[in-house]
This record gives structure tokens, sequence and C-alpha cells, in this order.
């Protein structure tokens, strides 16, 4: 074990203690890899994120299950691999139903950090809209499984003082999810529960009273990350002509915070608006395109079906379109209702609601009402999006450097602060 | 219809009976968990609350870990499965046959839709992954037993007579061996051959452990189960591995869709598979065998178990055997329950173990730390068979068939679009192409080479040798990005193949082939890690947009990149070997796809507001009439 061997990471000598895992082992050599599922105190490794994923000899495998020997040839950070390791957190994302504008680990989530971490803007893979439970059951504890990746964290590291599991998988392949045992739940101790919610690495497992402990900006990677840049890596799109830049904007099930945020480019936009015009847009209240358009900034998601024809319009009308804010990515704080079947949805809110009159039985509906859709989609799922600016909204900054990007092609880094899903 | 009172009370009292008894041997061990199980199974017909919870007390584990197992595998039932279960089979070859209709006559008869269980719970109706019995399309079990070459008259007539008291074992009919070929030159035959009993295993008399590993080394016999790891080479790590307990582990989880060689071989050559395994035990020195059988091949278990005990009362298993002194070996079946995961070996001990089929990091091997943490061989029903051939016939005899890197002969499961189905026992090294003729192939244009995880052949293919020549490695092998190149640099290229052959002519819709393939891996994908969870969930969903004629050029090459990051990054072999078929598809049909195409475009063509809207359509309507 205290063997010193030698190791090839991209190219490069290094030495490290045989038979110690690869993970620790590029740590100490100051090369980071990043895990979701792996942390120290676990005897055997997990393997279940497969974040670690690396290339061993020829072999792709992941890092916290191998074990460094003498002349093992590592490749870490190759673009196939930086595009491998992506992909799993996006299909993580596209998986779950992921919301960080109102998750109760937002700032401490590792997998949100490691989109943060990898510049994830929005996942290449279609929402699978799976039907997931919270379940509040037990007196305690708080199981989210929209979050829950399945690392097996929990299921392996709690267990009772007689050794009973207290959390287990359930059912298998894309059914696969994680359930509490109440009655085993009830033996643990305080802190056990609050270990159980403190190595999950999601926002699953909560433990009722003890969340929103640290304000914004405190929190665990609101910290750590401050000076991380993000590279974003986007195609620059030629524009021809030389002159005004044409925008249009729309709010489709958005909260109109995008806007907000946009305006708050302050004194910059003075500076926008010698080089844009802004065609259709709330604020210019221009109702109708008059001309084609360079760009559109899209806020919301598509919850009903005017939503759908105001972002087909707009598909057609401008030459790039830019999903702005995390309802336009993944449907955000509207797509909640996604795990409540329409119907109740609409009874609620028409019928049995405390604000709605006693003895009220009509749900309001006419032609000239958008019908609601079955789900609440995110943009990219209804038509071809160019550019996407995560946030709730995206910082100000964040816009302006994308906007910039575009119409001026000029290369952009995005900081740990500006670059955010919450 | 339902069951006079008594029969409750038989099945209640049975039950306690049989919980009672469990009680009594304090601590049952795990490892009997699944058989406990089983036996609620059959008799209540599900495994009820009340059950679980006498169950996770006597096994002390927590109620959510029990119910974690019982979720895991598809034959066990959280409700009512009906007292007559059915499990049609919905895997391709039943479809291209009477699936349809089978499935239709079925429906209509219990007047339920698949995958629920008459009111009267005296039906249930479920599909599942292939059953191992591709050669007799299409075929179902109810219980457990098997009705092959089903069709709508068959199944009118089945129902009936159910509904009528008959019992199922007396509709149910035996499956065919099918064996339709073998070498030319009876010299060259090595499975399919004359058995005598116990003359494998007497050659023991002359031979030391180790002699039996070179032996075995020499033979370069290799795992027949399709992943070709040198056996000689298992053995030998486990013989080096001391411990007071060993085991020996057949590997009969037949999963791979299209394979049924080990099934003929377990029904009419079981003493093989014994002397195999007991060979097995003397070489490495473990006294326990295990056959790890498939659920779905339940039908099969009377007569090994018979053949077990014909061989303890001839004093070839048991103490002792043979006068050696201590060659001690017992065998003994364990029942799988239903996933087709648990033929990968790490997920085949959990799931002997009691738990959950889940496959292991590989943090230790099973020959180093396999079942309840004991060195573990485990090996193929085949693999295991040809051990005590070898050394019935010699190892120069044995040499001399098949080729250099893979002597021997291979049996391999037919079923498709030829003549001749069943199981062939060829040597290695014979041409694709004349195979392809042996088995009356009818104007082959796809050949499902290994199954499910295998791989899409074309015509540039045929030439190749069915053998381990010349092999690439995979990452070489799934990774050609033009046919021309592929065709060029492959031709040489043996092919190795665990058993599977399916063929398909022109007739027959590759998309729709590959539809059932992606679906098959999101049913049996045991959803531990995320690429092949939901990798292969989209994937379905990819196909599908195709089929609908959605998808653009793009989606195919969104296709490309999942898959190869699905290969990847998946956990364990099944999820790594899930898409070559469609990678190879991809590479060698791209017209298939190309028909159904559609221009590229910046509207996703799959999204449809009728469709969207639709829901919202109804219950305005529903609400409106509630209220009203």
């Amino acid at each position: 074990m205290n063997n010193l061997i030698n190791i090839t990471i991209d190219g490069k000598q290094y030495q490290a203690h045989e038979g110690k895992n690869l993970v620790e082992a590029a740590k100490e050599n100051g090369i980071y890899i990043p895990t979701l599922c792996h942390f120290h105190e676990i005897n055997t490794p997990l393997g279940t994120c497969r974040i670690c994923t690396v290339c061993v000899n020829g072999k792709t495998t992941t890092s916290c299950t191998t074990k460094v020997y003498e002349g093992m040839e590592v490749e870490i950070n190759t673009p196939e691999l930086l595009n491998t390791r992506k992909a799993i957190i996006e299909m993580l994302y596209a998986e779950g139903n992921h919301f960080c504008p109102s998750c109760e680990k937002s700032g401490n989530c590792d997998m949100q950090n490691l989109g943060y971490d990898m510049g994830v803007t929005n996942s290449r893979f279609p929402h699978v809209y799976s039907n997931k439970v919270v379940d509040f059951t037990s007196d305690r504890m708080i199981m989210e499984s929209n979050r829950c990746i399945l690392c097996k964290r929990c299921v392996e590291e709690i267990k009772t003082k007689d050794g009973k599991d207290v959390f287990s998988f359930v059912s298998r392949g894309i059914k696969t999810r994680v359930h509490i045992d109440y009655e085993q739940e009830k033996k643990l101790t305080d802190a056990e529960a609050m270990h159980a919610m403190n190595i999950c690495p999601v926002g699953a497992i909560l433990v009722k009273g003890m969340i929103y402990e640290q304000p914004f900006g405190d929190r665990k990677y609101d910290m750590t990350g401050k000076l991380k840049e993000t590279q974003i890596h986007t195609d620059f799109i030629k524009r021809n002509d030389e002159n005004k830049f044409i925008v249009a904007t729309t709010s489709l099930a958005g909260c109109f915070g995008c806007h907000m945020s946009l305006l708050d480019i302050d004194l910059e936009i003075l500076d926008i608006l010698e080089i844009v015009e802004f065609n259709k847009s709330p604020l210019t209240d221009i109702k109708k395109f008059s001309k084609r358009c360079d760009i559109g900034l899209i806020e919301g998601g598509c919850a009903n079906s005017e939503n759908i024809e105001v972002l087909k319009e707009f598909r057609k009308k401008c030459d790039i379109l830019v999903a702005f804010g995390e309802c336009a990515i993944m449907g955000g704080i509207p797509a909640m209702r996604n795990f409540v079947p329409l119907k109740e949805c609409l009874e609620e809110a028409y019928i049995h609601g405390l604000t709605s009159e006693i003895g009220t039985n009509i749900i309001p509906n006419h032609e000239d009402i958008p019908k609601l859709l079955n789900n609440v989609y995110p943009c990219n799922e209804i038509v071809k999006i160019d550019y996407y600016i995560p946030g709730c909204p995206p910082n100000a900054n964040h816009i302006w450097k994308v906007v910039k990007n575009i119409l001026l092609n000029e290369e952009y880094s995005i900081t740990h602060e500006e670059f955010k899903y919450d | 219809m339902s069951y006079p009172i008594s029969i409750y009370k038989v099945i209640l009292v049975t039950t306690l009976i049989f919980l009672i008894m469990v009680t009594k041997e304090n601590a049952i061990h795990r490892s009997k968990l699944l058989n406990v199980l089983w036996d609620i199974q059959r008799k209540r017909r599900f495994i009820s609350r009340d059950d679980m919870k006498k169950i996770s007390k006597e096994f002390n584990i927590s109620m959510i870990e029990l119910e974690g197992v019982i979720s895991f595998y598809h034959f066990f039932h959280l409700s009512n499965a009906g007292k007559y279960t059915i499990y049609l089979n919905c895997s391709t070859i039943s479809q291209h046959k009477d699936y349809q209709a089978v499935k239709k006559t079925f429906q209509d008869e219990l007047g339920i839709l698949i995958g629920n269980v008459t009111k009267d719970n005296l039906f249930g109706f479920f599909k599942t992954s292939c059953i191992g019995l591709s050669d007799q399309e299409t075929s179902a079990l109810i219980n457990g037993h098997p009705f092959t070459n089903l069709t709508p008259e068959k199944v009118q007539t089945i129902i009936s007579k159910l509904r009528n008291g008959h019992s199922v074992e007396s509709l149910s009919n035996d499956p065919k061996n099918n064996i339709q070929y073998t070498p030319k030159d009876e010299a060259k035959t090595i499975f399919f051959k004359t058995y005598s009993k116990g003359k494998g295993l007497s050659k023991l008399a002359t031979l030391t452990p180790d002699e039996v590993i070179q032996l075995i080394t020499k033979s370069k016999l290799s795992g027949r189960g399709g992943a070709f790891f040198p056996t000689g080479m298992k053995w030998e790590m486990c013989r080096n591995n001391k411990s007071d307990q060993k085991y020996i582990i057949c590997n009969a989880d037949e999963g791979e869709p299209g394979t049924f060689k080990d099934r003929v071989l377990m029904n009419k050559y079981p003493g093989l598979l014994i002397e195999g395994m007991a060979i097995a035990g003397y070489a490495v020195g473990a006294h326990e065998g295990i056959i790890y059988l498939r659920a779905e091949y339940l039908y099969l278990k009377e007569s090994i178990e018979k053949t077990i005990k014909e061989f303890e009362e001839s004093g070839l298993l048991g103490k002792n055997i043979l006068g050696i002194n201590n060659f001690d070996f017992t065998v003994h079946i364990q029942m799988g329950a239903g996933a087709y995961i648990c033929g990968e070996e790490t997920a085949l001990i959990a799931s002997m173990e009691g738990k959950r089929g889940e496959p292991s990091t590989k943090e230790y091997f099973p020959v180093e730390k396999g079942f309840l943490g004991k060195p573990t061989v485990v090996n193929n029903v085949e693999t295991l068979c040809a051990v005590p051939r070898i050394l019935e016939m010699g190892l120069d005899n044995y040499l001399s068939i098949g080729t250099k890197e893979t002597p021997g002969t291979k049996l391999l499961s037919v079923s498709g679009d030829c003549k001749k189905l069943g199981v062939y026992e060829i040597e290695w090294g014979m041409k694709l192409r004349d195979f392809l003729s042996l088995i009356e192939a009818e104007d082959p244009y796809m050949v499902l080479f290994n199954g499910f995880s295998g791989e899409c052949l074309s015509k540039v293919d045929f030439d190749r040798e069915i053998s381990g020549e010349n092999l690439l490695a995979e990452h070489i092998q799934f990774n050609f990005k033009d046919p021309i190149e592929y065709s060029r640099k492959m031709s040489g290229v043996g092919l190795r193949s665990g058993g599977s052959i399916m063929v398909f002519n022109k007739s027959r819709n590759l998309i729709g082939i590959l539809k059932n393939i992606t679906k098959f891996f999101v049913a049996e994908s045991c959803g531990i890690c995320v690429p092949c969870r939901t990798g292969n969930f989209l994937l379905n969903k990819k196909i599908n947009k195709i089929i609908f004629g959605h998808a653009d050029i793009k989606d195919l090459e969104q296709i490309k990149e999942w898959s190869t990051i699905i290969k990847q990054s998946s956990r364990c072999g099944l999820g790594k070997t899930s898409t070559n078929c469609l990678l190879t598809a991809l590479l060698k049909f791209p017209e298939e796809f190309k028909k159904y195409l559609t221009a590229e475009s910046n509207f996703n063509h799959s999204f449809n507001i009728e469709n969207a809207v639709e829901n919202y359509n109804t219950i305005i309507q529903e609400i409106e009439s509630t209220y009203e």
C-alpha cells in the first residue's frame, strides 16, 4: 500500500501510493476528478453516478472504483471525456425534476455545483417527465424523489443500530426509486437523520425544520466557487449586414422576472440601444412582428397553446433564439404542476381553492382562452433554441455578455457568481 | 367466478405452517430469501404486506429492503397475479410470428388488457422478455409451464380448458430440443453425442486438481455465455485463493434474447453439466455447486434434480466421490425470479444472496470474494458441459477440432427467418455464409449476432468466420465511422458468439426490431446507473420518433452520440453492450433509417399540439358535466 508507483495522467508523469483509488491519487497530485456518489468515508466505492468516468489504458471506467498501479496510463481531461461527463450530468437533469430556484438544497447541492463547473446551460436530452412523488409521511424526513439521482449513498450509509436499512432502492430500471422505511427511520437519532440529509448530494433527503440554514451568498458553493470562472463554448453565428441589430423579446409561462433582470443591465442598456433596435417586445409594447429579427429572447416555458404559437412565431421570425431563465430552459416553477394531474390543478384553482367563491362550478373556458397543455414544456422541446442563459432570474451581466457575444462575436467567460440556476 | 372459501383456507394454512417452520430455524440465512418469496408467490399468487411483515422479521431486514428485493424481480408480485399467471413473450422473434394475434386472443378471452389481472383473480396476463423458446414461437409461460407455437385457436382452447378445471400441467407441452446439426465427422462432435454417465468424471481418478486446471487452460476453453473469459485462468485464480469454503456456480440464467442452447443442454444432458460442476469443484477445491436456473426454465428443475439424485445414489456426488479422499461435492438448484441482469455474474451472486440483482463494481472478482464472500467460480452451462467431454476425449483430440484460438465446437441457437430453427453444434471456424445456408436462411438481410447485446451483421460480414481469431478491441470494433473502412478492416476478424443468432430477411422492419431491442433494455436495466437507466429510455423514445416520421438527420447523430456515451459510462456489461446493435445498424443499414427521416427543421415534429391539449379538452367536458 505504501509503495510509490508511477502513473501517467494526460501525458504527464505522477507518483502515487499503490492501491489507492484513482480519485484520491489524482487529488494528491492536484488533479481534480469530479464525483457525485463518491465520498471519502465510504468503504466500498459505489460507482453509481458515473461522473468520474476516465480512460484507463484505453478503456473507459470510473476512477472511484479503480486502484492505481505501476505504469497505469490515465486520460482525464480529453474533450471526449469532458463531454461524456457533462452528458451524464445533463442526463441526470433530464431524468429528474430539478427546479433549482425552489430547491432547499440549492447552493449546497453537489450536482448543481458540477453543473456550474462544467458550464451546463441546458440538457441535451429531452425531459423524461417521470412521475415521482414527494413523500412527507415520515415524521422527521421528506423524501423528494423528483430530485433523487439514485447515487445509493443513503442506502449504503444510513443503517439503524441493529443494522437494518432505512433507505432502499425499490423497483428497477427507469422506475427505480429510493424509498424510506418509516419504522426504521424513527430509530435514527437526530444526528443520524441530519447525516442522511448532508450526505445526499442533491436535495432528495430533507429533515423537516432543518433546511434553509444559510442565507444566499453563504451557502457551501457560494463560498467555494467565488473565484471560479465557467467557460462557455458556443459557436459564433455570423451576421452579414451592418445595420442595427433587431431584437424581440417575450415572456411565455414566466413571471417577467427575467425581463426585470434584463433592465438590470443599468446604464449599459444605453450602449445596447446604440446598436440594437427592439421590435416585438413587452418593453416596446409592439404586439406584432413588423420585421425579421436577429435575436429573439424567450422567457418562460410553454404551459398553454398560446405559448406554443408565440414560440413558433418567434422561431419563424428570428434568426437566433435565446432561452433565458430557468423556466424557458427547464420549465421552471410552472413545470412543478407536471407532478399533479391537470384536472386537480384546474379544480384547485377554480373550484375548491380558498379564493374561489362558494358554489363556483365553472372552469373558465372559451375558444379565445388558451388551452392548458398536459405538461409544461421547456422551449427546446418545441423549437430549436440556439443559446441558453440559466438563472432565476439570470444575472444581468450574464445576459449582457451573451448578447455581446452574439452581436459582436466576442469571447466571454462567466464568473461563478453570475452563473447560477437559482 | 371466485374460489370456494376452502381454497383460501388451504392456502392460508399452508403458508402459516410454512412460516412457522421457517420461524423455528433461528436466524434463517439470507440466501434462502428468494426461495421463501417463491413459495409464497406460488401459493398465494402474490406477496402481501402481512407476508412481508413476517418475512422481514424472520430475515431481520427492514420492510423497505424486502420491498426492494421483491420489486426487483418481475415474477414476484405485490398484488394478486391471478391463479393462472400468463407471461407472453414479447421479444422480436415472437412479434414476427403470431404475437399480435395471440395477444389479442388472450385479451379477448380474458376480457383484460395485457398487464392486468381478471376481476375474479383467476387469470393474470403479462408480457415478458425472451423466455428461451425462440425456435418455437409464439410462446408463453403459464404458472411456469411452457406453451409453444401458440395460435389464436390454441389460446382459446387453453383458456376454456383452464376455466373448466384442467390442470396447467396437462395442457402445457414440453419444448422440443430441435437439435438440427452436429459436425459431419462424428469424431468432431463434442456436446451432442452419446453420453454415458460418469465417463468424464471418472478421469479424475488419475488427475490431480492442478493437472485438471492445466488441461482446461491448454484447451483454451473460455466462457461460453458470451464473455469468453479463459476458464482455466478463472479456476486457477479461485484455486489460489485459500478459503474454508468455495463455490461452483453454474450460470443457467440464459437470458440473452434468442439464446436457448443451454435449455437444450440441460434438458438433454443434465448429467454432463453436473459432471462439469463436480470436476470444477475438484479442480478449485470447492465442495458445493449451485445451479442458478432462470425462472423461465422452472420446468427443467425437476428433471435436473432427478439427475442430481441419481448421481448421489451412484456415488458420483456426495462424499469421497470415486473413492478420492476429500472429493466431496453436492449440487443444488437456486431458482431466479425474472431479471436479465442476473446473468451478469456479480448480479447473479447478489441475487443468490437474497438481494436485489445489482452488479457489483468488481472491487473483488467472484474468484476472490464471491457467493457469501467466499471464492466462487461462475461458469456458463455450455462451458461446464464441455469440461467432462474434454477429459473424456483427451486434450489432443479436442485441440484438433476448431481453430487455434477457439478449439472445439460451439452451440448456436438459431431463430428468425430460416427454415431449420433450433440448436446447431458447429466446429469453430465455419464461415457465416456457409452457416446461413446450413440453416436455410431465406434471403438473409440482417443477422442479429449474439443477441440484443450483440451486433447487427449485414452482407459485408457474411464472409467472416465464426471463431475467436484476430479479434479487435471492442472500442475499435464499435467505433467505425465509415462502412467501407469497416468492411476492409473487419473482413478477417472472427465472429464470436455466446450462442444467439437471429436472422431477418428484407421483409422485416429493421427499425421495429431496434425498437424492440431498446425496449428490452429499458425493461431489464437494473436502474443503478443513469446512462443505462435513462439513456436507453431516451433512445427508445428516439426510435419511436423515427418510426413516427418526426426525426431528421440530427436525431441520427444524437442517437450515435448518446449510444457511445452509454457504452462508455455504464456501470456493467448490460449498459456497455446495450447500444451495440443500434450503433452497428446505423453503420451498416443507414438507408433503413433514412427512409423515415424528414427534412431538417427548427421545429420539433414530435410535439403535437392536438395531443398536448387533448387532456385539457376532456377535463373541461368532464367538469362541465359533473358540476352542471
